[in-house]
């Protein structure tokens, strides 16, 4: 929001804003039309967005970024991440980054959907890297065993069998992938943010990717058979709901056993 | 046989439920089981309850896991799922896994089963453990009862066996994680480990033959062993009796309380029907062990946070703590061309080595060093006994800090810590911990008998401030009644006994030891208040206690 | 502490009086006089704990019947969603629990406020009565005098013989639960056959991988070509097997003597069994170059060849030397050099067998 309001006397701003009602106009109508479809494609990027979004880099990322994103100490070169990169780190919240830590944050998200893709376009047109997945990848509709495997095989160490999370070493962590749209857990494996390995198309194919978000998102809306799941933490959750409730209710429940009545 | 067939015809039943009695006695006996049970005299407090809870928890155990049995198959053969569970369809998976699921979602009521099975599992082990440290706490294990005991110890780490080869039988990715850990652990063993590792899993981890052979010592001969070792324990129960806390008109020759018939018996009987009812609350709106998440075993994949269940997470987070190089020195070494694995032996076997060894030989541990050697049927208040209240919660605090490192990796996460630095404060608590624990107790313990003391002597603190003609204030207190002061009073406290000459009239050097830790253990202590010092209190002591009695007669 | 055996009064401040011990002590005034319950002496109470009690027994039946309803009425048939298995779930178990309350708290509501609640005394029974000793160790000593034991010690002695070689059956049957280790755990599939290089394929579909697909910064879970179509032991082969391949900027790589060539174009693969208990070590960290296990959390430190920097491990992860064949997939040049997996008491003489 502070951006926005820097930038409110911009000669751009009235197409900026015209384009921004125009968008809005579109995407409510397209929600209200359907809750299923995502937002408006994002793949095509114009040469206003291109420059929009240079502008913006220049504003928000180039100090640490440096200018033309090639890196400077306090960040790495973005030449070649992609606009998925661009698109997860900015959608997401982590970036800009609001202090150095073990690893960027999630946190409210600084810019609207059209400075993220004015962003991401720019970052694209600065050398080839993954562009931001088209919405039946991201939608589910894939083969959710399969993505069941996958995700066993190459996520659940770190993010947990049931997608809960877990830590990694000297206080960094793989976040739980509850509440996290399709396209940046997509964006995610594409572009391998902060420590998390890059999972490219040829070791993980798009339809692949696919189903394994079919996986997260099922799982996600099911929800557990047996009631409550504890936080998906494990026996750890377990064990301790057994000392404290299971116990404590039983104890409760000797106590009156055993006092008088009145 | 039973007299009561032929000889006197007078006596005659007055219920229905009596003259039943009658004719079962006039064929099989046990008239005197009756007379001896009938009416025997249970004490009533809510720390005697655990060992139900315990017991029924087995016994719920027994009935879950009879209707898990019929519809569980231990194969490890490969099949593909094809039940209801769609985020497994088609998966291939073992078929013991496969029964697993399908009792979960295709058979009525079957995963209510399986977790009220896991919740009275995690419960009964819960509650064995509870039950013994109120035994220790309050000295139940003294003479006669050392020998229930160790068959308590023993139950304990039979229902921790139960508990680790149930864990395991739905061949899923978490249990397969643990088993293979078991594996490693079991290799590190020196000269026989690799052989007997492939005795266990029938050749190479993890083989066709594991899920089966735990099957049958979880259903056969697990349980088996805990029903003999508890029949052997409530028969010790009975020939003892129970203990009692101490309290007026309770002593040693006898036992206060409710008779077993129809009062204990029926709030002993409710009970079971309570501790079933939580179970069901628990299964019905918590989920224990989704093995649907985990997916099935396969030694490629495994999920953050696998940990074993609660009983054997010490071990576990023994086997965390343990640096592997620390200071750059590798904690396993090869010697004489041989490989020895201290960094898993050493984590893996000594705490819980040393905790077992000390939890089975206590109580002749504490009968040599302060030479007691009487029957004790009254309990000691913990704080009455504050060496070895001390002890048993600094062994109570190692256990927690191990406890606590199997779970180092969600305390890093949900207290947003490093990893890293939960590690190194979870090493340094589990040698400091320990000791903090004792002292801290200690004195606790020690500060709770002078305040019994003060109590006793000085009555109770109404909370009602009196101004005195000369000025000053003071809270109003109000003596005891002779019921409630002789529960303050009542007890023995035991002195250092300095080492003593044996019969050649020589101290020899176990003596001196005996001695030495005969003074740690009763150096510090309060004594129980005497009549003598309550007359003193009370005639020509504290001026604030004159007062209060002044004022109370002022005011009454 | 200081010299204050004797129970007197020092400086941690405890409270004991001389002799205190000696001193008469407080008589016990016996057990307190009883006191009576609302619904002893109102009739109106115990009627209504009497309605309660019933009440709580209604409960139960209420309980029954929901987990009979719940248990006829829903069908889990096939392919039931998981929203109808919770909801039977709870259904079943609230009427369980109901059932179970209703009945238990009904009886011990009934206990504590209708039955009698004397507190009784009862006399202790010594545990033994010396004539019963007397007569069980005179019985004992009989039945040895009888058995003659004593004197016949060469039936002793051959008994006791019989006895310890007894369970040696047992022992042998032991043996053959399994088969023996050999050196199984020293080699696995990676070795080539028949002189041909195995390609790395991607788990668990088996696919090789060119080495063109591993990017900086990627995370491949690798198993052997071949492994898929195993018929017999495949977990077994897998459980020794399973590679990850990773591959990072080769400046960062600091291979030592002899095993410049055993990676390629920065990519390397090392096992994912960890060398402390055997847990799959597969948490990568593309930029700290860590890889760190899930169950034990040792770290390992991918540019130092996998060496242990944190945790209970004592030993590296071992390498997989690769290379590049001429269609341009990964294989794998040669088995591992050492066995992989946690240690075992032979390993050492096997690593030495697999490097001379």
């Amino acid at each position: 929001m502070k951006a926005l309001s820097q930038k409110r006397r911009h000669p751009l701003a009235a197409i900026a804003l015209l384009l921004m009602g125009l968008l809005v106009t579109g995407g409510l109508y397209a929600a209200a039309t359907s809750m299923n479809e995502a937002k408006a494609s994002t793949t095509t990027a114009s040469a206003s967005d291109v420059e929009e979004g240079g502008k913006l880099f220049a504003a928000n990322c180039a100090t640490c970024h440096g200018m033309g994103a090639s890196g400077s100490k306090d960040g790495p070169s973005l030449v070649g991440v992609g606009a998925a990169a661009v698109d997860f780190q900015v959608g997401t919240g982590r970036m800009p980054m609001q202090m150095n830590g073990p690893q960027a944050m999630k946190k409210p998200v600084q810019f609207n959907e059209q400075q993220t893709s004015q962003l991401a376009a720019y970052v694209a047109s600065l050398g080839a890297g993954p562009a931001i997945p088209a919405d039946d990848l991201t939608n589910g509709g894939g083969d959710a065993a399969k993505g069941g495997e996958l995700f066993r095989t190459n996520c659940a160490m770190c993010h947990n069998a049931a997608a809960a999370g877990g830590a990694l070493t000297q206080g960094k962590f793989a976040p739980a992938l509850a509440d996290v749209t399709g396209k940046h857990i997509y964006e995610a494996m594409a572009t391998g943010p902060q420590n998390m390995p890059v999972f490219n198309d040829a070791n993980i194919s798009p339809e692949g990717k696919k189903d394994i978000i079919t996986f997260l998102k099922q799982i996600e809306t099911t929800g557990s058979p047996g009631g409550a799941d504890l936080g998906s933490l494990g026996p750890v959750a377990e064990g301790l709901f057994v000392w404290v409730a299971g116990l404590g209710v039983i104890i409760a429940f000797t106590i009156w056993l055993t006092s008088r009545t009145s | 046989m039973s007299a009561t067939s032929t000889a006197e015809p007078a006596f005659v039943a007055k219920t229905k439920a009596g003259r039943f009695t009658d004719f079962v006695d006039s064929r099989v006996g046990g008239s005197g089981i009756l007379r001896e049970f009938g009416r025997k005299v249970f004490p009533d407090h809510w720390s005697f309850m655990f060992g139900e809870v315990a017991l029924y928890s087995f016994v719920i155990l027994l009935l879950s896991g009879t209707f898990l049995t019929f519809f569980f198959d231990p194969s490890m053969a490969e099949t593909h799922y094809d039940g209801s569970y769609t985020p497994l369809k088609g998966v291939e998976m073992s078929v013991a896994y496969s029964s697993s699921l399908n009792i979960s979602f295709d058979i009525r009521g079957g995963l209510f089963m399986r977790q009220v099975h896991h919740w009275a599992a995690l419960l009964f082990v819960a509650s064995v453990a509870v039950h013994m440290l109120r035994v220790f706490f309050t000295g139940a294990f003294r003479r006669p009862r050392e020998m229930n005991w160790v068959v308590g110890s023993v139950l304990l780490i039979l229902a921790m066996a139960a508990g680790f080869t149930g864990y395991s039988l739905p061949d899923d990715l978490l249990s397969g994680n643990g088993l293979r850990i078991i594996d490693g652990v079991i290799k590190s063993i020196p000269v026989i480990g690799t052989y007997i590792s492939f005795f266990l899993f029938g050749g190479e981890f993890p083989g066709t033959a594991i899920i089966s052979r735990l099957y049958t010592l979880h259903i056969l001969l697990v349980p088996a062993m805990i029903l003999l070792m508890i029949v052997l324990h409530l028969f010790m129960v009975v020939i003892h009796k129970h203990t009692q806390y101490p309290g007026p008109g309770r002593n040693d020759n006898n036992v206060v309380g409710y008779p077993l018939g129809p009062v204990y018996a029926a709030k002993a009987g409710g009970f079971f029907f309570i501790v079933f009812g939580v179970l069901a609350l628990m299964a019905a709106f918590f989920t224990i062990n989704p093995i649907w998440n985990y997916g099935p075993y396969d030694p490629s994949p495994v999920s953050a946070g696998t940990q074993p269940d609660w009983y054997i997470g010490f071990v576990d987070g023994a086997l965390r703590l343990m640096p592997g190089n620390p200071f750059g020195w590798h904690v396993e070494q090869v010697w004489f061309g041989h490989v020895f694995t201290f960094n898993v032996l050493l984590p893996a076997l000594v705490p819980a080595g040393i905790l077992f060894t000390v939890m089975f030989t206590y109580p002749w541990i504490e009968r040599w060093v302060t030479k007691d050697d009487r029957e004790h049927h009254v309990l000691d208040r913990p704080r009455n006994a504050p060496t070895r209240t001390a002890i048993g919660v600094a062994g109570f605090v190692w256990y927690c800090v191990m406890w606590a490192a199997a779970g180092s990796d969600l305390i890093a996460t949900h207290f947003h810590v490093s990893l890293n630095d939960v590690t190194y404060w979870l090493r340094a608590l589990f040698f400091i911990g320990p000791i903090i624990g004792f002292i801290v107790t200690k004195r606790v313990a020690l500060a709770l008998q002078r305040k019994d003391r003060e109590i006793a002597l000085h009555g109770r603190e109404t909370g009602r401030i009196v101004r005195l003609p000369h000025g000053e204030f003071i809270e109003v207190h109000a003596p005891l009644d002779e019921y409630k002061r002789y529960k303050l009073v009542g007890f023995e406290s035991p002195q250092v006994i300095p080492a003593q000459p044996n019969e050649h009239g020589v101290v020899t050097r176990k003596e001196k030891r005996r001695a030495f830790l005969s003074r740690w253990f009763f150096e510090d202590r309060v004594a129980p208040a005497t009549p003598a010092e309550l007359e003193a209190a009370h005639g020509h002591g504290h001026e604030a206690v004159e007062a209060a009695e002044g004022s109370k007669s002022l005011t009454h | 502490m200081g010299n204050h055996s004797d129970g007197s009064p020092n400086h941690s401040g405890t409270v004991a009086t001389a002799g205190q011990n000696e001193v008469e002590k407080f008589q016990d005034p016996g057990i307190p006089p009883h006191r009576l319950r609302l619904a002893d002496t109102d009739p109106k109470a115990a009627k209504r704990a009497e309605r309660q009690v019933a009440l709580l027994f209604g409960i139960s039946v209420v309980g029954t019947l929901i987990f009979l309803v719940a248990y006829f009425a829903i069908d889990l048939g096939n392919d039931s969603s998981i929203a109808t298995i919770r909801l039977q779930n709870a259904l079943l178990g609230i009427g369980t629990a109901f059932a179970m309350l209703g009945i238990g708290t009904g009886i011990v509501h009934w206990a504590k406020a209708l039955m009698p609640d004397h507190e009784v005394s009862e006399e202790r029974h010594a545990i033994r009565y010396e004539e019963d000793r007397q007569a069980a160790v005179r019985i004992v000593d009989d039945i040895v005098e009888e058995t003659g034991i004593k004197r016949r010690p060469l039936i002793r002695n051959t008994l006791l013989g019989a006895v310890a070689l007894a369970p040696l059956p047992a022992v042998a049957i032991f043996g053959d639960l399994g088969p023996r280790p050999d050196d199984k755990l020293a080699h696995t599939m990676w070795a080539p056959q028949d002189g041909k290089l195995k390609r790395l394929t991607r788990d668990p579909d088996g696919t090789p991988i060119k080495a063109s697909d591993v990017t900086i910064g990627s995370a491949f879970h690798v198993i052997p070509e071949g492994l898929n179509e195993l018929q017999e032991g495949k977990l077994n082969e897998k459980a020794k097997s399973v590679v990850l391949l990773m591959r990072l900027d080769p400046s960062s790589l600091h291979p030592s003597k002899g095993r410049e060539q055993w990676g390629y174009n920065g990519i390397v693969a090392y096992s994912k069994i960890c060398t402390h208990v055997g847990c799959p070590v597969a948490l990568y960290e593309q930029q700290t170059h860590h890889l760190l296990c899930p169950c034990h959390q040792s770290t390992f430190d991918l540019t130092q060849e996998c060496k242990v920097i944190f945790g209970p491990a004592s030993r590296p992860l071992p390498q997989l030397p690769i290379a590049v064949d001429d269609e341009g997939y990964l294989v794998a040049t040669s088995d591992f050099h050492e066995p992989v997996g946690p240690s075992y008491w032979e390993r050492d003489e096997h690593e030495r067998n697999i490097n001379s």
